[in-house]
């Protein structure tokens, strides 16, 4: 599988980093030299291997649903970068 | 063009709606940690730990509650529920959800395939229910300006993040906003009854966006879609559809192109405006959450689900027009609320005199009649109001002996219902009866006819409305206590008297 220039553009728009000329083109080489690594395991027979979603086996019991104490403001926000009041305060964000 | 800009009624295109519905569960915990899920008017981030923070290290794990009341939505929607089920990461960058992606359920949700009817034209008409899924509600932002720099900040309260939220997909099968809207109002009803959603559109513990496109009859394919966001209320959600299937069917008359993308309703203006052009739904990366297992939901507990169900809106609604003999509408009308329907029947209980549909109506009529109108009027509900079944079962009963009149009732009913004393209370403390006692009437009327020689001289000419104004006199004399029907005789024998 290859790995385009604009599909790498297009992840770093999505991961909210912008990369230079030089950070693309060398992300563009690495990132389709990890997908030729991985695309070994495609070679792998697995005809008689269900799809499974996770290695970890099924549950069917959970947790119940009874309230615990959260934790006080103080010690939430200590390690936020800005907060205001009891909010925390971030870069204007706007949908 | 111009929000005045109306369509035909009849025109010939077709609209093609369906609906994403989200309610918060009613669970006392948030979805996947303890932190208390009852955070409405605390302050921002008093409900937040550190699985809802996304702090390194932290693991989610399922409530089970939260599973219940959606497998108990999707029995309720006559959904298949598969045996094994997991939840997967939606992957986006916005503060409302620190992690960086919301869990939610992506190829195996834990209901699909369902649905539900809805009264059109006198029939029913079904609408399908493609899937139900569990995820997580997100935290709530607020946008300000910094008064000294005029840098644009936004503040992020993270209570919300968690809660249980439940996804309801509908297939695109309805044909007009007024389907959709009475579409709405069924699944609300359902999941009132069912006691897993508030039901409070206002309030946003249930919204509602909606995928809406037009094509010319009689073609097959789909038009392009948009999504409608910011629907607020039944009545937002049928004006805002009505608007945007006018606003396609325009753009198409003038030969233009509709654009998929996301629209917000501005109910002051009556518009939808562009907000965004939709993502591609790989864009959010979905991929098994890898910090929760698979789920498996054995037989045994669906079964045990599906025996705690309460009745529903539709059986309930059949059963009391076969048990009470109620008209469609009274059944309709009672049974829309659950809490309204046990009132009903907890009223028809306590009611002693006539046969089981007499008692039915007359609890029926007040329950529909006056009781809402006074709930209206203070801006309440059934489940707020002061008056017990028992206690308006009293007044209809006191009624029904004949020891109060009609119009003593209801003066009893706003008393009661403004001071929270039980009608029968209010009966027995004042001694309140109906005067029918014909001595004592008797007296009244000779009273009346003395003080006002007027009507009385009117009456002797002929004047057949001057009995009228005197029962009036003697009704004002007994503070309604008196019914008219008893007085007449009693007046027209004494004035016949009088004439002679």
């Amino acid at each position: 599988m290859s790995l385009s220039r604009a599909d790498v553009e297009h992840i770093a728009l999505l991961a909210r980093m912008r990369l230079s000329e030089d950070e693309l083109n060398r992300m563009t080489e690495q990132l389709a030299g990890i997908l030729e690594h991985i695309a070994v395991l495609q070679e792998a027979d697995v005809s008689d291997v269900p799809p499974s979603a996770s290695t970890l086996p099924p549950i069917d019991h959970f947790r119940p649903d009874i309230p615990a104490p959260s934790l006080p403001v103080d010690a939430l926000l200590a390690n936020a970068p800005e907060r205001e009041d009891s909010y925390l305060r971030v870069k204007a964000v706007l949908e | 063009m111009t929000a005045t800009t109306k369509a035909p009624a009849e025109t010939d295109y077709e609209i093609v709606i369906g609906l994403e519905v989200h309610t918060q569960l009613l669970t006392q915990s948030k979805m996947f940690c303890p932190c208390d899920a009852h955070y409405a008017d605390d302050a921002p981030n008093s409900h937040v730990c550190m699985v809802c923070m996304g702090m390194p290290g932290v693991l989610p794990v399922i409530n089970q509650r939260a599973v219940e009341y959606t497998i108990m939505t999707g029995l309720a929607l006559h959904c298949e529920i598969p045996e094994l089920s997991k939840f997967d990461r939606k992957n986006y960058f916005y503060p409302d959800l620190p992690k960086g992606y919301q869990i939610s359920q992506y190829d195996l949700p834990f209901c699909r395939n369902g649905w539900l009817e809805i009264p059109v034209d006198g029939s029913v008409k079904r609408i399908g229910i493609t899937r139900a899924h569990l995820e997580e509600d997100t935290g709530r932002l607020l946008h300000r300006t910094d008064p000294a720099t005029g840098e644009a900040y936004s503040l992020v309260d993270l209570n919300r993040a968690g809660i249980p939220l439940l996804e309801i997909v509908s297939e695109p099968d309805m044909r007009s906003p007024e389907e959709a809207r009475l579409y709405m109002q069924k699944l609300r009803s359902i999941l009132v009854y069912l006691g897993v959603s508030s039901g409070r559109m206002e309030e946003g513990s249930l919204r509602c966006d909606a995928n809406i496109s037009v094509r010319p009859r009689g073609q097959k394919e789909f038009g392009t879609k948009t999504e409608i966001k910011n629907m607020n209320s039944f009545r937002s959600v049928q004006r805002a559809l009505e608007y945007e299937a006018e606003r396609q069917i325009q753009v198409l008359r003038e030969g233009g192109r509709i654009v998929q993308e996301t629209r917000g309703w501005v109910e002051a203006k009556g518009v939808t405006v562009s907000q965004r052009t939709k993502e591609e739904a790989n864009d959010y990366r979905y991929f098994p959450e890898p910090d929760l297992p698979p789920v498996v939901l054995s037989r045994a507990w669906i079964d045990e689900i599906r025996a705690k169900m309460p009745e529903l809106p539709d059986a309930k609604r059949a059963r009391f027009m076969s048990e009470y003999g109620l008209s469609e509408y009274d059944a309709t009308v009672l049974t829309d609320e659950r809490a309204v329907a046990d009132y009903f029947e907890a009223t028809v209980r306590d009611v002693t005199k006539g046969d089981l549909a007499s008692r039915a109506k007359s609890a029926a009529n007040w329950i529909t009649g006056d009781l809402a109108r006074l709930l209206n009027a203070a801006g309440s509900d059934i489940t707020q109001c002061k008056i017990t079944p028992a206690g308006l079962a009293g007044l209809i009963n006191a009624l029904d002996s004949g020891t109060i009149s009609g119009k003593q009732a209801k003066d009893i009913l706003e008393r009661a219902f403004a001071s929270g004393d039980q009608p029968t209370e209010i009966i027995q403390r004042e001694g309140i009866a109906q005067v029918s006692d014909a001595g004592t009437l008797e007296a009244v009327a000779n009273q009346v006819i003395a003080a006002n020689p007027k009507a009385v001289e009117d009456y002797r000419k002929g004047k057949a409305a001057a009995v009228q104004f005197l029962i009036g006199q003697v009704m004002r004399q007994t503070k309604g206590s008196a019914k008219p029907d008893v007085i007449q005789p009693i007046l027209v024998r004494l004035l016949d008297a009088l004439k002679e």
